[in-house]
């Protein structure tokens, strides 16, 4: 089959971080704040590597857009296969106010630049949980998607997908090229080991902006406030059901 | 939905409905339960706690120790306890008393007819003076994780639980001085101090079930130790009870304090036989903003030694984790729990992990000094956690290694202290020594600390290889200039060893200590200090 993968790299806040509103209240702390690879999308990258295992894909491409660090994240990529990464460059402050249809309007820019049969992304990131960037991409492109798939694999010259839905699976043939996002059960990420993390500081990374590709990163929303869930009130014992019943017609429930 | 929490692997074995890993609570063997409910089939794995198969110590040990002149436990000294503790802090139901009278590592097994309790120090004040009185022979229990065979009963000593004393009196967010009760689970202490950015000087395997009155009484070292120090300098302070019921009252939440005989310290480490703990003050360490975890592969021992040297000079002041693991224990912990190996099978391994105040500094480091170690061959291969879900997954394979080692059947363990250099030596000599009757024998451990679990495993338990095993290793350890108990303490199992490591002048002293402290020997009889008239052999 031979195809080129683009695979997408988002760098978020570890996932096991207690994450802390700043005092300000216009956003979370992220300095000094241990960042990793968003976990779906180490699924999407381990699913490319296997793909190209398998002899369905001939090149991986990473890419990951942000701050420099986003360098490091790409780095893993790469150790754990992808052949060669692009680093598009947006600063930290104009990054938090990016939204996923400026992700999907670059990776959509950049799927076509690189003639990518494929694009993978992961369902979605572990920090704003917005679920938008793969299907958006798709459409910017005009490409069929195949989203939170739990099995990819080859049907003559198109994929079947094996897709999550709320009654169980599905399974779908897509034609390539096409976008597919990667959901919890697709796979297992492998681990970098020490002689491919060497290996990946020789691999090409290209550096971008938004610019070079023609993106307008102009703000679609502004942030008015962040803030901390309520905290969780006690709950309170009851000896009998009567007393159930006061308590919760006090509460105006019932 | 937030996928958040479904994120580890551990999340994704969840949704295949896989058993859910275990803590150091389920004793083995374990048996499958599958089922089919509305066409999916659903399969746990879970523990019998059959102690019935473990030999009463009374029987297994009974040409060298017999049960102390001590009084039987009467149905008046029940209705006395329950007066004072109340009907349901007094267990006496057969089936409720099981767990209380067998240990984690399935090596013994008591007779304990009555579990107390209580939840203040005056409570224990209270039991310890009547006990005195009646002269009822008392075992103090923590956790119950005592890998010497220190937490239950020989015979039919009666049984204090700490368990309900699990409160944080206070915790000092300036200084980091918790004050706590002794029964504090130690991984609930380290959640509590994580959310306000400290975490506790300790860290082990058994920090799901262990208590921290438990830990301070064994002076437990752990993972952490090459970092943070060991309890003697962490402890700040702490109150015990005394076996007559004197309440003696050490506490401090200061770092210094030197006026008179620091008379903590005999508690710590003291293994119960003293008094018991009852309220602990100790300096915690500032949470690292970040943890790096290396797990690399080495050909030879030679190599692991020169990596050590490495870490310590090219990680320095960032190192505080440094683990070794042969390659039968990886095969043990790896094929037992079935766990993923990360990188390709070598003779050796080690956990290398750094804490730091600055990410971006200590990865540079790490990467660095990984990278040179490569190149230069001394290293075969190896992984650097990307993300804290690998850290956890990379340190389960050394932490659940005693877990995976009790699934072969009866565990033979030795925690010794003997030279770096030695360590492999010490198991090839075991090994050699044994021939084909044992069925694994196994080193890994501290090797930052130069301490070593070796460990040998049959399918139950042996006499005749016990044999082989003791005193052979006490003395290969003592031609060392070792200890024969580096973290795990003396318990029941190794008391007639401690002269291998202490001279007789230094026994004697800490007999007339505990005649001082304990005149009638009830508190933990037959643990830590040698029967007087001892002679030992099974």
């Amino acid at each position: 089959m031979a195809m080129r993968a683009l695979v997408g790299c988002k760098r978020v806040i570890d996932y096991a971080v207690k994450v802390r509103v700043k005092p300000d209240k216009t956003g979370v702390v992220i300095d000094g704040v241990k960042h990793s690879m968003n976990p779906f999308d180490e699924i999407a990258v381990e699913e490319a590597v296997r793909m190209k295992e398998k002899k369905l894909v001939s090149e991986i491409v990473a890419v990951s857009c942000g701050p420099a660090q986003c360098q490091e994240t790409l780095r893993t990529a790469m150790a754990m296969g992808a052949d060669k990464a692009i680093h598009v460059e947006i600063p930290a402050k104009e990054f938090e106010l990016v939204q996923p249809i400026h992700i999907a309007k670059i990776l959509a820019k950049l799927a076509t630049d690189v003639k990518a049969d494929v694009v993978i992304l992961g369902k979605q990131a572990i920090d704003d949980d917005c679920n938008q960037t793969a299907q958006m991409t798709a459409a910017f492109l005009d490409w069929p998607q195949a989203v939170f798939a739990a099995k990819i694999e080859k049907d003559g010259d198109s994929l079947a997908v094996t897709r999550e839905i709320d009654g169980g699976t599905e399974t779908i043939k897509v034609n390539v090229p096409a976008v597919i996002s990667a959901d919890l059960r697709l796979n297992e990420p492998r681990y970098a080991t020490l002689p491919n993390i060497m290996k990946a500081k020789k691999k090409p990374m290209e550096k971008k902006t938004a610019k070079d590709l023609g993106v307008d990163l102009t703000p679609r929303i502004q942030v008015i406030s962040v803030e901390d869930p309520p905290v969780r009130e006690a709950g309170q014992k009851v000896d009998d059901v009567d007393q159930l019943i006061t308590k919760l017609k006090g509460l105006g429930r019932i | 939905m937030s996928g958040r929490h479904f994120l580890t692997r551990r999340g994704i074995a969840l949704l295949e409905f896989s058993s859910a890993s275990v803590r150091k609570t389920s004793p083995v063997p374990f048996k499958t339960f599958t089922a089919n409910v509305r066409g999916l089939t659903i399969s746990r794995d879970y523990s019998s706690t059959s102690t019935v198969d473990v030999e009463l110590t009374s029987i297994r040990y009974k040409n060298h120790v017999q049960r102390g002149n001590f009084s039987t436990l009467q149905p008046d000294d029940v209705s006395f306890f329950r007066e004072k503790l109340g009907q349901h802090r007094v267990v006496t139901e057969q089936s409720d008393l099981a767990g209380y009278n067998v240990d984690w590592l399935r090596i013994v097994r008591g007779s304990g007819t009555v579990v107390l309790k209580p939840k203040t120090t005056e409570e224990i004040s209270i039991i310890l003076k009547y006990c005195n009185e009646r002269n009822l022979a008392v075992c103090p229990q923590a956790g119950n994780t005592s890998l010497v065979g220190g937490s239950v009963p020989v015979f039919d000593e009666v049984i204090l639980s700490t368990s309900l004393m699990d409160s944080v009196l206070s915790f000092d967010e300036w200084s980091g001085v918790l004050v706590c009760e002794p029964g504090c689970i130690l991984e609930k202490l380290n959640d509590y101090l994580l959310e306000r950015d400290f975490i506790m000087p300790l860290d082990l395997g058994a920090k799901g079930s262990c208590q921290i009155g438990g830990n301070v009484s064994t002076n437990a070292g752990g993972l952490r130790l090459l970092r943070y120090g060991s309890l003697h300098s962490t402890v700040l302070g702490c109150e015990a009870v005394l076996a007559d019921g004197t309440v003696l009252d050490l506490m401090s939440t200061m770092k210094k304090d030197n006026t008179g005989y620091d008379l903590k310290h005999l508690f710590i480490g003291a293994e119960g036989t003293l008094g018991i703990i009852t309220k602990l003050a100790m300096q915690c360490p500032s949470k690292p903003n970040a943890i790096n975890l290396a797990f690399i592969g080495l050909n030879s021992f030679d190599k692991v030694l020169t990596t050590f040297k490495r870490a310590k000079s090219d990680l320095g002041e960032i190192l505080s984790s440094c683990e070794y693991i042969d390659a039968a224990s990886m095969e043990c912990v790896t094929g037992n729990l079935s766990l993923k190996l990360p990188i390709a099978q070598s003779p050796f391994y080690m956990v290398i992990e750094t804490s730091g105040s600055f990410g971006e500094h200590d990865e540079e480091k790490l990467n660095n000094f990984l990278e040179e170690i490569m190149t230069e061959n001394i290293v075969s291969d190896g992984t650097i956690a990307s993300g804290s879900t690998q850290v956890k997954d990379l340190w389960a394979l050394r932490e659940r290694m005693a877990e995976a080692l009790l699934k072969d059947g009866y565990c033979y363990k030795y925690d010794l202290s003997i030279p770096l250099t030695v360590f492999d030596e010490l198991v090839q000599d075991m090994r050699t020594q044994l021939g084909e009757g044992a069925k694994r024998v196994c080193g890994y451990g501290h090797l930052g600390d130069s301490n070593i679990h070796l460990n040998i495993t049959s399918e139950t338990f042996d006499k005749s290889l016990h044999n082989k095993i003791e005193p052979f290793v006490y003395e290969w350890v003592a031609k060392h200039n070792g200890s024969i108990s580096a973290e795990h303490g003396v318990g029941f199992k190794k008391r007639d060893y401690l002269h291998y490591s202490k001279p007789n002048e230094a026994i004697g002293i800490m007999r007339e200590i505990k005649n001082l402290l304990d005149p009638k020997g009830i508190l933990n009889p037959y643990k830590v200090l040698p029967d007087t008239s001892s002679s030992l052999k099974l």
